[in-house]
């Protein structure tokens, strides 16, 4: 299992999937219609590592973070 | 980097810095200030921070300063930040102005772009996400 983690505005609770790549996240995120929206601004982090390849192994209790576009200052 | 839940006490940070490093030999000092201006009805804004890509972030930043001989350092409230108040400031010392001047450009404009934070407008006592205001980090719409 990894957890799922969506940070700021998303406003919703960390989950808990079974995924082995990056890729079986996608597919699992996408059957929920309110994160569609959101994913295609979204980029990822892996235990706090910015992350840019589908393909990336996942291990178990890997947590994956959700992050909506940023505006600091 | 230092994160605070209330709004920045500027004067006391900036004077602070200037002690920590009045006896560095930095020949610059350049300090950026944001002030919450009164806009649309904003009573505040308000602010989420992800601390652990920050302060990775952040750490990114000084080991660049460091190359140019130059430091950077940076201070930002989380929660609501009331209208004519600050919620973001940083600075740079470097021997020379030229860096100094260039790198608190680069820093500012890529902590807007890259910096793990989200803002809200609070109007009317409501926390409102500022969308329209936001940018997508590097890599984003991987999973989309």
């Amino acid at each position: 299992m990894v957890i799922v983690e969506f940070l700021g505005p998303i406003g919703k609770s960390p989950i808990e999937i079974e995924a082995d790549t990056l890729l079986d996240v996608s597919v699992k995120l996408k059957e929920d219609a309110t994160l569609v929206h959101w994913l295609e601004k979204c980029a990822v982090a892996v235990n706090d590592t910015m992350v840019n390849d589908l393909t990336m192994a996942l291990k178990d209790g890997d947590r994956i973070s959700i992050l909506p576009p940023v505006c600091g200052g | 980097m230092e994160l605070y839940d209330k709004p920045l006490d500027v004067k006391e940070i900036f004077s602070r810095w200037l002690d920590e490093e009045a006896e560095s030999n930095y020949g610059a000092y350049i300090p950026f200030v944001g002030t919450i201006r009164a806009e649309d009805g904003i009573e505040a804004l308000s602010f989420d921070i992800y601390e652990p890509l920050l302060k990775d972030w952040f750490d990114k930043w000084q080991v660049r300063a460091k190359e140019l001989g130059a430091i950077v350092k940076m201070a930002h409230s989380i929660g609501d930040v009331p209208v004519h108040t600050s919620s973001y400031i940083s600075a740079v010392f470097s021997p020379k102005r030229r860096v100094a001047l260039e790198l608190i450009d680069e820093f500012v404009e890529d902590f807007k772009a890259n910096a793990p934070i989200w803002k809200y407008d609070i109007k009317d006592g409501k926390r409102i996400y500022a969308e329209d205001r936001s940018t997508p980090m590097s890599g984003s719409g991987l999973l989309a």
